[in-house]
């Protein structure tokens, strides 16, 4: 279990080091999906399955996909990747990433000198016992997360609605189902006249 | 005292272990593999033609034939695409789908995996599954396939959500994630009576998820030309091909498993019994595909998210007061 966990924090590490590194923006990603994987296998070796399962369903099967949907859509091409080459000079790294290394000594340095036993290990923490724990001693967090989520939910869904178009002219009774190609009518006005509903639907 | 030399208990149990996962690899694929055809000959006697009859009798090597020409097929990777995520994506289609196999018990001594979180592994693996399709789609640099990308990533997290919520009122009632418990839980009664709602949601889901016929927007050959894996060609579109049917299978054994009481059943042997039930279900998916018409898009979402999201909720409102009611 211990050499698991070992390498699955090194596949972690490097993971999250090729998704700083890497030029092209979707295999960025996928490097973040496979750190998010061994994140969720550095839970299993430490005897929490249930969060290794939730951490692989909720971030590597569902948040990042969408993450993956708005890369995609944004279309970076060969461009994008030579920018982000650009901005990869050594001397835009090398300062951070020395006094970053100073600390991280330090971190290391410090555990090192610790006493406490430093064994990998931990009793299984089952799926019932996980929800025993977050609705028993931890019931005040539950429910701040859950009403953090509504806000966010409730947010969504009033920047996502369609707002209701008044229709002055017959033209503009397309609109509203949304269907791009739908034919346009003939009797559409001008451009700059129509300007106004369309552009509050496309708000 | 005998002598064991290297072949100790514990090495055969082990080796009898591995064995039994590789013979359950190669059933899974290579029924998978003859389904194509069966679903081809059924779809034929249900729409009044022959469907391939051919080759062998009752046309039954066809698959054979089938392969031939799939693996002789010239690779070609085209010059737009992202080569190594163009690799990647059938990969990840066929693998993640025949790891879900793991968890499935077949009979009380056949299967992989005796996992307390079982049921879990199959949602995650399920997560994993999208990537294929979103990959395959964007690497192949067309624009089609992008398409067909971005409807399946959309419905495939839509019907997810619901997917995982119908399973939550049957591991309320058997009190675990594991597969087996969930099996013996339903000795007395199978779960599909008390949690009929979540099987009707489980079932619309599972023919989203794996992109079978009313939900199949990614691929709608008639809008799309086969959508996501349009530039595929050669065992790399066997893959994504045969994929699909490891999904029909895997999501059939798990409706047997949780909601038909898996091996259970009188008189026959225990695996006559999953086999029986299950091909029951691979049978409805493929009349399924002969019967109903491909919705539209956005109605496919709307109907998840208005009908089946607010159903599955309430499925688990009432599971739950029940439990706690009778409990």
């Amino acid at each position: 279990m211990e050499l698991a966990f070992y390498l699955s924090g090194l596949a972690a590490v490097l993971a999250t080091l090729g998704v700083i590194a890497n030029p092209n923006p979707v295999h960025g990603v996928l490097y973040l999906v496979v750190s998010l994987l061994a994140v969720a296998l550095v839970f299993f070796t430490l005897g929490a399955p249930f969060a290794g399962a939730l951490e692989i369903i909720v971030y590597a099967g569902a948040i990042m996909v969408l993450f993956v949907f708005v890369v995609m859509m944004l279309n970076l091409g060969q461009a994008a990747a030579e920018q982000e080459r650009l901005w990869l000079q050594p001397r835009t790294w090398i300062g951070p990433s020395l006094l970053a290394a100073v600390l991280l000594l330090t971190l290391i340095s410090l555990l090192w000198r610790d006493d406490i036993q430093r064994v990998i290990e931990g009793g299984e923490l089952t799926a019932k016992g996980a929800g025993t724990l977050l609705y028993g001693p931890w019931l005040l967090l539950v429910e701040l997360g859950a009403l953090l989520l509504l806000a966010a939910l409730v947010t969504a869904s009033h920047v996502g609605r369609t707002v209701p178009v008044a229709a002055p002219k017959p033209a503009a009774r397309d609109m509203p189902t949304g269907d791009a190609d739908q034919p346009q009518p003939p009797q559409q006005p001008a451009r700059g006249e129509s300007s106004s509903p369309a552009g509050k639907e496309v708000l | 005292m005998m002598d064991w030399g290297i072949f100790s208990p514990t090495v055969i149990d082990a080796l009898v272990a591995m064995l039994q996962a590789v013979a359950i690899l190669l059933v899974a694929v290579l029924v998978s593999a003859l389904l194509t055809v069966v679903e081809r000959r059924l779809l034929g006697l249900w729409q009044d033609r022959y469907g391939p009859n051919r080759v062998g009798p009752f046309g039954s090597l066809q698959l054979v034939a089938d392969m031939i020409k799939i693996f002789f097929k010239e690779d070609w990777i085209p010059p737009f695409a992202d080569r190594t995520l163009f690799v990647l994506a059938p990969a990840i289609a066929m693998a993640s789908l025949l790891l879900s196999f793991l968890i499935i018990p077949f009979t009380p001594t056949l299967g992989v995996a005796d996992w307390n979180i079982g049921l879990l592994f199959f949602l995650a693996m399920g997560g994993i599954n999208v990537y294929s399709v979103l990959l395959g789609g964007w690497s192949s640099g067309n624009k089609y396939a992008l398409i067909g990308a971005m409807r399946s990533s959309a419905q495939t997290i839509s019907y997810e959500v619901f997917m995982g919520l119908s399973l939550m009122g049957v591991v309320a009632m058997a009190g675990s994630f594991n597969m087996r418990e969930i099996v013996s839980a339903q000795e007395g009664l199978w779960f599909v009576i008390p949690q009929f709602l979540g099987f009707c949601n489980f079932l619309i889901a599972g023919f989203a998820v794996t992109h079978r016929h009313p939900f199949d927007q990614p691929e709608a050959e008639q809008e799309l030309a086969d959508g996501y894996h349009i530039e595929y060609s050669s065992m790399k579109f066997g893959m994504f091909f045969i994929g699909e049917y490891v999904g029909m299978l895997l999501v059939s054994s798990l409706i047997v498993t949780l909601f038909f009481g898996g091996w259970q059943g009188p008189l026959l042997p225990p695996i006559v019994w999953f086999v029986l039930k299950t091909s029951v279900f691979l049978m409805l998916f493929i009349l399924v595909r002969a019967a109903l018409p491909r919705p539209r898009y956005d109605r496919v979402m709307t109907f998840g998210w208005i009908v089946c999201l607010p159903l599955t909720l309430l499925n688990l409102l009432v599971t739950g007061a029940v439990i706690l009611l009778t409990a």
